[in-house]
């Protein structure tokens, strides 16, 4: 398969800071203390461009920005801590199997980076790229992966439908008996899929940021956003006043208040995802196992622990608590697919807050205010497409203009009716 | 587990219900005369507020009606429920300092995910 070629990274740490192997047996011989991966800053009164949310999108978007563009002046403002939302949250899936064509080429990109974003940004993402595999129990679902499989083809993509014998060579402890409830009957596989360490994502993304010049201000929460004659002109914060002509809104679970304080609607409502994560194992399970049907995906981290995300809660809400009927759920749904985990134990539970869109893709890109960019609605889908929406968001700054990568995932596509239609590949609770 | 009262049976369990979304949005009194952007709205813009919400719900495993609630979408207390065709009551928001901007604090964070998962 052949890779577009990829900009010429432009973080280079010096020798002092950067991670290697004969960095790490030093430090480790010399007991001396790492450098700090970033700096805090007092907060200046003007930036060229203020990103909202310090999470894996602003972040990556201002990297790219200082590495891409070659525009520094920029803060990263958060309310809460670096990562704390959704990029903390997430069950950092990897993948590009979409059902549309725009979905799959944006992903695919995504994909792209993420391979050298390790050596790119100087830091271990511990990348682990083990196939993902969603699985059919009804002729609808087998269906909808037949379509998902050939479009993914024709952009190139590894994917195909596999039959429940294969399926049981790829992953042996699922029940594939054909006397179940919800008996398996087919499986999108799809190799280029895994798993990333999603902190490690932000922090190298981070670290690369400061390294270039960008401002990560932490604990510091937007209270306002100055427009005058439909042009941005400032942000209000609790640590003081910004004048700025750029305002991207990069958050989740808060793109609807946010925009607001600009007077910009968005069709977005907000939900809990909820995710657990068991006591560690031996590794058994080598692939990412996705069901529909069931509400759930599992994967098997590096430290041995099983990791379980599931369906957005049935009602809207901005409150990140776990709950009881959901562990029910998802451990007897578990249970449907790996009887044999009867016995394992879940160490904790959480909840994010997604972003919801009536189509399940993202909005990228200008809002009716001049000055005034979003990229939110991200769903359940957010964090395999931060490195693409941080590059693509960089550009459409620097350039003025809107990249075609994500042109079709513009604000104004609910008035004009081109829905990006991804429910069937984006979502598990349908 | 949310404890909902049910205008017709009482409280049951959060089990029992479907979720309907934002209640009093109404067909179009004249869709002829709508634009683009008026369909947007109605098909797609919805409010999304932190704090006290209209709602729809039904009692699915129960009566089967569908009914109306306001409950706040950072606590889940549900102020009133009311029936189909019945204006919304006039409640003030029991946490009106919940409504700005900004997340959840620290404290209703149940766990700490940031170091949670691979």
């Amino acid at each position: 398969m052949t890779r577009p070629d990829n900009p010429q990274p432009s973080f280079r740490p010096p020798l002092l800071r950067r991670y290697s192997a004969a960095h790490l047996a030093a430090r480790g011989l010399t007991q001396r203390r790492w450098p700090r991966s970033w700096r805090d800053h007092d907060l200046d009164s003007r930036y060229d461009v203020v990103i909202i949310g310090a999470g894996l999108h602003g972040l990556a978007t201002a990297y790219y920005l200082a590495a891409n563009h070659g525009i520094t002046n920029v803060a990263v403002v958060d309310k809460g801590y670096m990562g704390g939302g959704g990029s903390g949250r997430n069950t950092a899936i990897l993948r590009s199997n979409y059902l549309t064509p725009e979905g799959v080429r944006f992903y695919d990109r995504s994909l792209r980076l993420y391979e050298d974003l390790a050596a790119e940004l100087n830091y271990n993402v511990m990348f682990s790229r083990q196939g993902h595999l969603t699985l059919a129990h009804n002729d609808g679902a087998l269906r909808t992966m037949r379509w998902r499989a050939e479009v993914n083809k024709v952009q190139g993509i590894d994917s195909e439908v596999i039959d429940p014998r294969q399926i049981k060579e790829l992953v042996p402890h699922l029940d594939t008996s054909t006397d179940t409830r919800y008996p398996i009957l087919g499986g999108l596989y799809h190799p280029p899929g895994g798993t990333i360490r999603h902190d490690a994502v932000v922090w190298g993304y981070a670290r690369a940021a400061d390294h270039l010049g960008v401002q990560v201000h932490q604990n510091t929460e937007v209270t306002g956003i100055d427009v005058t004659d439909g042009k941005v002109t400032g942000v209000e914060t609790t640590r003081g006043d910004i004048a700025t002509g750029t305002v991207i809104n990069c958050t989740a679970g808060w793109s609807t208040i946010i925009s607001e304080m600009a007077g910009v609607e968005m069709p977005v409502t907000t939900s809990p995802l909820q995710a657990a994560v068991t006591e560690p194992v031996k590794p058994f399970l080598h692939t990412v196992v996705v069901s529909g049907t069931l509400h759930v995906y599992v994967s098997q981290t590096d430290r041995g622990e099983l990791v379980f995300g599931a369906s957005v809660d049935p009602f809207t809400s901005f409150s990140t608590r776990g709950s009881l009927a959901f562990a029910e759920g998802l451990a007897g749904n578990v249970l449907k697919l790996m009887p044999a985990l009867s016995g394992m134990r879940l160490l904790r539970q959480w909840a994010g807050l997604c972003d919801m869109t009536p189509d399940y893709s993202p909005i990228m890109g200008p809002t009716g205010v001049d000055g005034f960019l979003v990229d939110v609605g991200w769903g359940t889908y957010g964090f395999k497409a931060g490195p693409v929406a941080g590059e693509a968001m960089a550009d459409t700054v620097a350039s003025g203009r809107v990249p075609e990568i994500i042109a079709d995932f513009g604000l104004d596509r609910f008035s004009s009716g081109r829905l990006v239609g991804e429910k069937g590949a984006a979502a598990v609770g349908h | 587990m949310l404890s909902i009262p049910c205008p017709e049976c009482g409280p049951r369990d959060e089990i029992e219900f479907h979720y309907g979304g934002q209640a009093h949005v109404a067909y179009p009194a004249d869709p002829h005369s709508l634009d683009d952007r008026g369909w947007a709205e109605y098909l797609f813009y919805r409010d999304n507020p932190k704090g006290l919400f209209a709602e729809r719900w039904q009692h699915a495993a129960g009566c089967r009606k569908w009914f109306n609630a306001l409950r706040d979408t950072h606590t889940y207390e549900f102020s009133t429920t009311y029936r189909v065709g019945e204006p919304r009551p006039d409640v003030a928001d029991p946490h009106p300092g919940a409504a700005p901007a900004g997340p959840s604090t620290p404290s209703n964070t149940p766990s700490s995910p940031a170091g949670g998962t691979l």
